[in-house]
């Protein structure tokens, strides 16, 4: 009889318990139950159970990673819905996007969240890395988290450039055309010494990213498995590798004041007083690095249950906003069925390589190839370089500072100006001498010049601060400049044939 | 494991391995191997080794009001063909730099995407393609006029039909 009772009873509170059970910790209330709240959850875990007041001010990061986050994650959530109607084949394709545009229940939305959280997503990581390099967090111990970071910078770029294809319409197809032949154009170079039959690799490149000799069903086959599957498992590996590390390598970057900067936290913010240890330490003799917390009193931290999960979670509904807002205010476009035959005029890529695309207007090789590989060696070697320590952790901080970063501004936009302006209005060497070498034109055009310049530019700096810090500041800036400069004007001044017009309305009709 | 006598290894008598260290070491490197030839049949199996293209090769019906010089463009093909009294020429319509497919104008070829600009004869007049537009193989035989876009012949050459 009792035995039923207590069956009775155990059954009652079976589902009381099991949430119990399922949330050990109970409410997050105390110290120590906050604490439980994090280390006690798989997916929390990721956190430490506290937070320095130095990482929640909203200068040291402005959110940018966790936008980035929260707009993958909005990505990921529409891509697997639009999967459900997604066909990757030539025209089915072009179809089945109409039907997610016009039939599906909520697909128009669904494809708008989807583009503008992909693009979201790419100015966000962008920024990211400018606040990294701005505030020199890349510094050791951070130096390989720098490296990770790059690798989802290209990874997210290759997501949204696949992404761009597999609606199979003019913008896509000849937005891969022209893509495609980017891969290949190392042939400027074998061709002009008369060696690709031997050795070409740019022909490789192409083949293995078509499958085949032109853009058609094995492109998109292989553009969608890139998409959906290898791309975004990349990405997730990447992105917990990043994660992983921010943790082993202190959390945010702090400058060495920072317990001053921030001054004496708050009662409520219930500080923790560290005790001298009564014990050794057994954990402590296999990690690296220094306890400093020992013996230290108060701690600068506070609970990161609600403190910083409740910024995050803020962020993560901002970002939310802007692309719902975005969504609902602009369509994603959809122009007509693909026409290997009829090329789109002006072919533009999508805004983030119209930088490149005004570059390879001048040499495919160079512009499309050459020169992003030297900004990424370029970007992989700044924390390996920049040895320093002066004011880490602050924005704009170390030799020269926001003055030198002002003056590299001026100039970075001034080169890159002044260089686009001159070969506008008076065209580049094939036009002056028709028979020009092809190596000539590869080595010498506006991508390798501007490059040039800011090159020099930075080399002076290292030499007037005594700083590597400075030549990386100069650089790095002078860079993102020369990047907005020629994105702004291949998206907003190139025209049919890529001629210069001052506005979309001066296009000659066809 | 190791049993050495007193002498110390050298490189003209070294110590021996163990046989145990031995057997490990050697699974290890055979499980390497394989790993190795298995990576390099996935990296194989990306690489086509026969394309899904169409056939290249097409047969060309010239308009009889073709005037010599005037481009004539086989619908779906990215080829101009032209007729003159010397004999019949076909030149590709693929840009050479980042393969957009030009138009034939009357003085030569446009490209739409970066601006490049050839002559009649497919070499660069302006603009950032590297290479002159390659002329094609035409073939006349029993009044069919063939063209072969996979095959290129050196600029100039013309079939009499």
């Amino acid at each position: 009889m009792s035995a039923l009772r207590t069956f009775g009873d155990d059954l009652k509170a079976a589902p009381k318990r099991m949430w119990e059970t399922a949330f050990r910790g109970g409410a997050p209330n105390t110290d120590r139950t906050r604490s439980t709240f994090v280390f006690g959850n798989v997916f929390l875990h990721l956190h430490a159970t506290r937070t320095h007041r130095w990482s929640l001010r909203w200068t040291t990061t402005l959110g940018l990673g966790m936008a980035t986050t929260a707009a993958f994650l909005l990505t990921l959530i529409t891509g697997i819905l639009l999967m459900f109607y997604y066909k990757p084949y030539p025209d089915v394709a072009y179809d089945s996007i109409k039907d997610i545009h016009f039939v599906v229940p909520t697909g128009r939305f669904m494809r708008n969240i989807h583009r503008w959280a992909a693009n979201v997503m790419v100015v966000c990581v962008i920024l990211h890395m400018a606040r990294t390099f701005y505030t020199a967090a890349y510094r050791k111990p951070r130096e390989f988290n720098w490296l990770i970071g790059m690798g989802l910078l290209v990874v997210t770029l290759a997501l949204s450039f696949t992404g761009y294809l597999l609606p199979w319409d003019q913008l896509a197809y000849w937005a891969i055309t022209i893509g495609a032949n980017i891969a290949q154009s190392p042939r400027e170079v074998t061709d002009a010494l008369g060696i690709t039959e031997h050795f070409d690799p740019g022909g490789l490149q192409r083949l293995l990213l078509l499958g085949s000799d032109v853009v058609g069903a094995e492109a998109l086959i292989r553009f969608y498995l890139l998409h959906v599957m290898i791309l975004p498992l990349a990405l997730a590996a990447l992105m917990g590798v990043h994660f992983w590390r921010i943790r082993k390598d202190g959390g945010m970057v702090k400058p060495h004041d920072a317990d001053q900067r921030v001054g004496p936290p708050e009662v409520h913010l219930n500080p923790v007083f560290t005790e001298e240890p009564a014990k050794t330490y057994q954990l402590a003799a296999l990690v690296k690095g220094r306890t400093k917390a020992v013996g230290g009193s108060p701690e600068n931290t506070v609970p990161s249950m609600p403190h910083l999960f409740y910024a995050e979670l803020g962020v993560l509904m901002l970002t939310t906003l802007v692309c719902l807002a975005l969504s609902m205010l602009s369509d994603a476009p959809l122009k007509e069925l693909a026409n290997p035959g009829v090329p789109e005029n002006p072919a533009k890529a999508p805004w983030y390589f119209l930088g490149l695309q005004e570059l390879v207007a001048f040499s495919a090789v160079m512009g499309g190839i050459g020169v992003p590989t030297i900004v990424l060696i370029g970007l992989g070697l700044i924390p390996y370089l920049d040895r320093e320590s002066r004011a880490t952790g602050v924005w704009f901080g170390g030799p020269g500072g926001w003055p030198l970063v002002k003056q590299s501004i001026y100039y970075g936009l001034a080169c890159s100006l002044l260089v686009e302006s001159f070969v506008i209005r008076f065209g580049w060497l094939r036009e002056w001498f028709p028979n020009i070498q092809q190596l000539i034109v590869t080595a010498v055009n506006p991508a390798t010049i501007i490059t040039t310049l800011y090159g020099a530019w930075s080399v002076w700096m290292v030499k007037k601060h005594d700083s590597a810090r400075a030549g990386a500041l100069a650089l790095f800036t002078c860079f993102l400049c020369g990047f907005l400069v020629l994105t702004i004007i291949g998206t907003y001044f190139r025209g049919p044939n890529w001629v210069f017009y001052w506005s979309p309305s001066q296009w000659p009709k066809h | 494991m190791t049993t050495t006598g007193n002498a110390k290894p050298s490189r003209l008598s070294p110590e021996a391995v163990p046989r145990r260290d031995w057997l490990g070491l050697s699974a290890m490197w055979s499980m390497g191997a394989a790993m190795a030839f298995s990576l390099i049949g996935m990296l194989r199996l990306p690489k086509a080794a026969v394309l899904s293209s169409p056939s290249k090769k097409f047969r060309v019906t010239l308009p009889a009001s073709l005037n010599a010089g005037e481009a004539f463009v086989p619908p779906g093909r990215t080829v101009a063909v032209f007729k003159d009294a010397e004999g019949v020429h076909a030149i590709s319509t693929v840009c050479t730099h980042l393969g957009c497919v030009i138009k034939p104008v009357a003085e030569g070829f446009e490209c739409p995407c970066h601006g490049s600009q050839f002559h009649g004869d497919g070499s660069v007049k302006r603009g950032p393609a590297p290479r002159a537009l390659p002329w094609l193989k035409v073939t006349a035989s029993g009044g069919n006029l063939m063209v072969d876009e996979g095959a290129v012949v050196p600029a100039g050459t013309k079939v009499n039909v």
